[in-house]
């Protein structure tokens, strides 16, 4: 299975070198086929990849430079299924991306096929590999190839200023990581993860050490919008072509969890474990915060792409903290997660490219009522809402569960609330926005929203129900990913794999292969258990009282909604103006707060 | 002396974010990430210091002399290519800026606030 490791990065990015030198001669069709085909192709070999790393993890040595006597020079790809299936996951959501852009994106169709293309090899080689210098060059490549997306509307201000935050956030985290991994590699000698983990493994974490995994995770929440690294998220989905949101929300996100997931477990484990306690406090709390924060600014938002985003930073503040809990269960949980939230947050971006086309707009309160003869966008985006509250047995239930479960034997019971309550809000204002604009409920004026320019749409001749069918896929898969059986076990499983640092350093190092470890899995049904049930009923409940709120709070009685905004109207005030759209703050925050995440480790741990 | 380094590393890095913290002007804050990314190139080169070595270059040298560390001169290389792409992008925008609305002020292209 070696040989084919490299294949989901190497056919995007051969394919997207073919159409950059055949970009002039090959008719339009064709170069969409071959894109289509590439993306397929590779989503296809990171499915064979996944089933066969549920045996045993997979390696593939660059250049035939194996490790020799347990000592690793080459640079590999190791594979376990986790990071297979983020890479299937993000190759997946390319090729639904591509899809879609068939008739969506004809302008400039070329450059951005070729872009798609390099992104989505990109995070393939983010997910797959084994190496921490190669980790920072698929981190930039990732960035470079989604800038150019973001930005992509250059006719307009907002894709330019939009992109141009994304850029300069994100580069200076690249920055940060790149620090980092310099100062590992002076006390290691070594940039292959396992290679890493085996020289710390049994030293006593030193400031060096504590310093360079602090470096490290921030510079990577900066890409996994991580409050206070999160403003450039919402700024370059705002402005992205929806195909390119789908992929930013879906899966460059979540690479950024999952590879501070990667370098905690492979590397840093074995020194910092006498100090779990203290990762775990700055994280989770950094997580809740991003959850809690970010759900209650997609509640103030009425440009819908933006609404979106925010709800992606809250979820990703969800991911965070499971990650935090450093236990597989957890971890699990937040796998599911990744997956179930991949899928539909992507198939809500589609939804909104439907809507763009048309009512040639996406702003709430200008739509409102303007959607109601599209019924069956109405319901997908209902599906899409439903399935992102997290209610059992659909969607995101099985990732709140696991978390949840992980979380109550770390004795950090409350997360499954937090969980909760933000992905209620979240799923409340989705529900809000669509009931408004689909059957033109609720108040036409909320002086609660952010204004909003107008946003253009771009195509004319595009195929509607091909879009709708697209969306439809994702957001019926996405549904569906709780109830796939099998998957709780399998996801566990991973983890737990995901987990053992020892197996893990003894397979690469060694090229030993433990067992066949997915021979005593069953196909067993999901087990919904009460407590986690009756989250997602709350959290649909707190759905439906967001929704309401947003609609009608204007019919709340007089005293009540003066005594509110007094209260709340300044806090609120204050978080709004923190997303002030200008680059220089954003930097400020972000230096602020690596500063602080780096202090907080380096004086207590 | 090794002291020094890190403390040139830790200024060379702040004066850059702090220029593209208080930027006025697209070019100047491209140009300050590559002041902050040269304060990368600088950890890595020192850190694969080593006085009285020579270069890495392998020909008819004898097996056992010093030289300095190889790997960081290739991952600084690779940080080169790497960023010069960034830099180039965020100047292509920059200019896209400029031709739109006649200013490359951040603060002047504001429409994505709240």
């Amino acid at each position: 299975m070696s040989w084919a490791l490299p294949l989901p990065v190497a056919v995007p990015l051969i394919a997207a070198a073919l159409l950059v030198m055949g970009g002039a001669v090959l008719p339009r069709p064709v170069q969409d086929a071959i894109a289509i085909a590439a993306a397929a192709t590779a989503t296809a070999f990171a499915l064979v990849i996944l089933a066969a790393s549920e045996r045993h993890d997979v390696l593939h040595w660059f250049g035939g430079w194996h490790p020799h006597g347990g000592i690793a020079l080459g640079i590999s790809f190791t594979v376990d299924p986790l990071g297979a299936g983020m890479a299937a996951l993000a190759c997946g959501l390319d090729l639904i991306a591509l899809v879609y852009s068939w008739t969506f994106m004809r302008r400039q169709s070329q450059t951005f096929n070729v872009l798609m293309l390099t992104l989505g090899g990109a995070m393939a080689g983010f997910a797959l590999t084994g190496d921490i210098f190669n980790m920072f060059v698929w981190f930039e490549l990732t960035g470079v190839s989604a800038y150019a997306l973001a930005g992509f509307m250059v006719e307009d201000l907002g894709p330019l200023q939009g992109a141009i935050n994304f850029a300069v956030t994100n580069t200076v985290g690249a920055y940060i990581v790149l620090m980092g991994i310099a100062l590992l590699y002076a006390r290691t000698d070594a940039l292959n993860l396992a290679q890493v983990g085996r020289t710390l493994e049994h030293r006593p974490a030193d400031r060096l050490v504590i310093v360079a995994f602090a470096l490290i995770a921030t510079g990577l929440m900066v890409r996994a919008a991580i409050v206070p690294f999160h403003f450039w998220l919402a700024d370059a989905h705002a402005a992205s072509p929806v195909p390119v949101c789908t992929l930013l929300s879906g899966a460059v996100v979540t690479l950024g969890i999952f590879f501070i997931t990667r370098v905690y477990w492979t590397a840093f484990a074995g020194p910092l474990h006498m100090h779990e306690d203290g990762v775990r406090d700055v994280l989770v709390t950094l997580g809740v915060l991003t959850a809690l924060l970010g759900a209650v600014v997609c509640m103030l938002q009425r440009h819908v792409k933006r609404l979106l985003a925010y709800s992606t930073i809250s979820q990703a503040g969800l991911m965070l903290f499971g990650v935090a809990l450093l236990d597989p269960r957890s971890l699990a949980g937040v796998a599911a997660l990744v997956l179930a939230h991949g899928l539909l947050k992507g198939g809500l971006f589609l939804v909104c490219g439907i809507i763009l086309v048309e009512l040639r707009d996406i702003d709430e309160l200008r739509l409102h009522g303007a959607g109601r003869r599209l019924h069956g966008t109405a319901v997908l985006w209902l599906l899409g809402s439903i399935g992102l509250v997290g209610i059992p047995p659909v969607g995101i239930f099985l990732g709140r569960q696991l978390l949840g479960e992980g979380a109550s034997e770390q004795g950090f019971a409350w997360l499954a609330a937090i969980g909760a309550i933000a992905s209620g809000i979240c799923a409340g204002a989705m529900l809000r926005a669509g009931a408004r604009i689909f059957l033109g409920w609720g108040a036409k004026e909320d002086d609660l929203l952010s204004p909003e320019p107008d946003e253009q749409t771009l195509e004319h001749h595009v195929s509607v129900r091909l879009m709708a069918a697209v969306a439809g896929v994702v957001i019926v898969l996405g549904l569906a990913a709780s109830l796939v059986p099998g998957l709780e076990a399998r996801t566990q499983l991973a983890a737990e794999r995901f987990a053992d640092t020892s197996a893990y350093r003894a397979a690469v190092l060694h090229g030993a292969a433990h067992g066949d470890a997915a021979a005593h899995l069953s196909f067993s049904f999901l087990t919904v258990d009460t407590a986690s049930a009756l989250y997602g009923v709350a959290a649909l409940a707190i759905a439906a009282a967001t929704a309401a709120f947003g609609l009608w709070h204007r019919r709340l009685p007089e005293g009540f909604r003066r005594l509110g905004s007094r209260v709340l109207w300044p806090p609120v005030t204050v978080v709004r103006n923190a997303h002030s759209g200008i680059v220089g703050d954003y930097l400020l925050w972000l230096s602020a707060g690596a500063v602080a995440v780096a202090a907080v480790w380096a004086l207590t741990l | 002396m090794t002291i020094l380094v890190y403390a040139v590393v830790a200024w060379v890095f702040a004066i850059g974010i702090y220029g593209a913290i208080i930027s006025r002007n697209l070019i100047h804050l491209a140009l300050c990430l590559t002041v902050t990314q040269s304060s990368t190139y600088i950890l890595l080169l020192a850190l694969g210091y080593k006085h009285g070595a020579r270069a890495p270059i392998f020909k008819d040298v004898k097996l056992g002399t010093a030289a300095v560390d190889p790997v960081v001169q290739s991952l600084t290389l690779t940080d080169v290519v790497v960023s010069v792409t960034v830099i180039a992008l965020v100047l292509a925008l920059a200019l896209d800026v400029h031709r739109q609305s006649g200013s490359i002020d951040p603060d002047d292209i504001n429409t994505l606030n709240g």
